[in-house]
C-alpha cells in the first residue's frame, strides 16, 4: 500500500442551534444522508460516496463551532504507533482515548488538542456501509440525490495562534506534506498552511490568528464547474446564507462557493485543484498578493470571509 | 404589511468619531433586522454568517420592542441579552427600534499585535474575533 498513515479526513462534528434546521441544511440543502442518531441527540450522515458510516455529526448547543475534527489511519498498529508519537512530542495537549461505540459504528479514537486549539481524532475502524451501489458492476452514481450532492466530506480550514507547532505536529508526527503556504513580511512569517496526507491539494489548512480553536469552514467536494453553478442556484433556492462564490481559489486552484449553515458555520462545496504527489515542491504566497492567491478572479481581500469563523 | 423603522443612533467601532451615521432602514413583518438592512443595500451593520453564530452582526438596541430568536453564546452572553445586546440577524422588531452598532468587521483591523484591540466595546465578553493583519505593520 503506497498510502499509508493518515488516510483522510475522516468526519467533522459541528456544534448547531438549531437542529431540524440543520438537519434539514445538511440533508435537503447540501445533501448528505442521515446514518444514525444517538441516544444524545447527535445526528451522523454521509456524503453518497464515502463508503463509511459518517463523516459529519451534529450537536446541537448553545453556540456555533467545530467540537473536532477526526482522521482514519491505515491499521490498529499505526494508530498505536501516532498515539505514542504524539505523546513522546509534547505538541499537542489533552490527550486520551475514547471508547469505542462512542460514535456509532466507530472504533476507539485517539483524541488531542493541536497548539492551535483544535481537537483532532485518530482511528482506524468504522464499519463501510457502502455507497448505495454494488462493488461489483456498479453503477457511477446512485438514484434519488437531492441537493448539491457532494461525493465526500473534503477537508477543514482553521483558524488559531500557534501554527508553528501545529505544522510541525501535522507534518513531523503525522506525515502530513506541506502544499502551499502564505509567508508574511520581511521575516516570511507563516500566517497560513495548505497540508496533505494524500495526494490532493489539501487535507486539512491553517490560518494564524490570535484565538483558539476556530472553525472557517468545512468543505465537501463537487465533480466539476458546472456543479458549482448549479450549487449557486440551491443556494438561492432555498435562501441559505451566501458567503462568496462562485470563485476560483488561487492557493489549491479550485472552483468555490461559500455559504453558511442555519447556526453560521460556513460550508463549502468545490471542484477542480490538483494532483499533489508528496515530492510536488510547496508553492509559497506573499501576503501582497493574497487577495489574489484567495479569490483568483477578484484579486482582493474579503473582510467578511477572513474575519467570519465560528 | 407591518413595517418598523430601525434607526442606527450610534456605531460604537466606527473608523472615525464624526462618521455619518447610516439612514434609517425598515424591517418588514416577520424578517429579522439584518435582512431588511441588506434587502435594499443599507448599509450600518456588520454582515457576517446571518445565522446567530458568528457574532459580527452584534448591536444593542436601546429603544423599541423586539424579540429574539437562539444565538450563539460565545457571542451573546446572558448578562449582555439582559441589556438589550443581540444579533441583528437573530432579532425582530416589534415596534420601531433605536440601535447601537457593536459588532465589528476586519475594518478594525487590530494592529497592536495578538492581543484584543483597546477600542473593543468594554461592555462585552464576546466581541467577535476581527481578522488579525498585524503582519503587514
Amino acid at each position: 500500500m503506497a498510502l499509508t498513515g493518515v488516510l483522510r479526513p475522516g468526519h467533522v462534528a459541528l456544534r448547531v442551534l438549531d437542529m431540524s434546521a440543520s438537519v434539514h441544511h445538511y440533508t435537503h440543502v447540501l445533501g448528505l444522508l442521515e446514518t444514525a442518531r444517538d441516544a444524545q441527540g447527535r445526528v451522523f450522515l454521509k456524503a453518497w460516496d464515502e463508503h463509511d458510516h459518517h463523516s459529519v455529526v451534529l450537536r446541537e448547543a448553545d453556540s456555533a463551532g467545530m467540537d473536532y475534527m477526526g482522521w482514519r489511519v491505515d491499521s490498529n498498529a499505526t494508530l498505536e504507533r501516532f498515539a505514542r508519537e504524539i505523546e513522546a512530542s509534547g505538541l499537542a495537549t489533552d490527550l486520551g482515548w475514547i471508547a469505542a461505540g462512542e460514535h456509532p459504528n466507530c472504533g476507539r479514537r485517539f483524541r488531542f488538542t493541536t497548539a492551535t486549539g483544535h481537537v483532532m481524532e485518530l482511528y482506524a475502524e468504522k464499519d463501510k456501509i457502502g455507497n448505495g451501489m454494488p462493488l461489483i458492476n456498479p453503477e457511477i452514481y446512485p438514484d434519488g440525490l437531492v441537493g448539491m450532492a457532494p461525493s465526500r466530506f473534503d477537508h477543514c480550514l482553521l483558524y488559531g495562534d500557534d501554527l508553528d507547532n501545529t505544522m510541525k505536529l501535522f507534518i513531523e508526527i503525522l506525515g502530513f506534506t506541506l502544499t502551499e503556504q502564505v509567508v508574511a513580511g520581511p521575516d516570511k512569517l507563516v500566517i497560513s498552511a495548505f497540508m496533505t496526507c494524500s495526494n490532493k491539494p489539501h487535507d486539512v489548512a491553517f490560518i494564524r490568528q490570535p484565538c483558539k480553536g476556530k472553525f472557517h469552514h468545512a468543505s465537501f467536494l463537487l465533480d466539476n464547474w458546472g456543479e458549482v453553478l448549479k450549487a449557486a442556484d440551491i443556494i438561492s433556492r432555498n435562501r441559505v446564507s451566501l458567503d462568496i462564490g462562485p470563485t476560483r481559489h488561487g492557493i489549491t486552484r479550485g472552483e468555490t462557493i461559500y455559504f453558511f449553515d442555519p447556526s453560521g458555520n460556513r460550508n463549502e462545496v468545490f471542484s477542480g485543484g490538483y494532483i499533489s504527489y508528496p515530492d510536488r515542491p510547496a508553492l509559497t504566497w506573499t501576503d501582497d498578493e493574497l487577495g489574489r492567491a484567495i479569490f483568483y478572479h477578484d484579486r482582493k481581500l474579503n473582510e467578511a470571509f477572513l474575519s467570519v469563523v465560528t | 404589511m407591518i413595517s418598523h423603522r430601525i434607526r442606527i443612533v450610534a456605531i460604537v467601532n466606527a473608523d472615525s468619531a464624526t462618521a455619518v451615521l447610516p439612514p434609517d432602514f425598515e424591517a418588514q413583518g416577520e424578517e429579522h433586522l439584518l435582512r431588511g438592512m441588506e434587502r435594499l443595500g443599507r448599509r450600518g451593520i456588520p454582515v457576517g454568517c446571518r445565522g446567530g453564530g458568528c457574532g459580527v452582526c452584534k448591536v444593542q438596541v436601546l429603544a423599541g420592542d423586539y424579540r429574539t430568536i437562539k444565538m450563539s453564546r460565545d457571542c451573546v452572553s446572558s448578562a449582555e441579552e439582559a441589556q438589550g445586546y443581540a444579533l441583528a440577524c437573530r432579532l425582530y422588531a416589534e415596534s420601531d427600534l433605536d440601535i447601537r452598532v457593536v459588532g465589528q468587521m476586519s475594518r478594525a483591523f487590530n494592529r497592536t499585535g495578538l492581543g484584543p484591540s483597546a477600542d473593543r466595546d468594554p461592555v462585552s465578553a464576546g466581541n467577535p474575533p476581527a481578522f488579525d493583519m498585524s503582519w503587514r505593520k
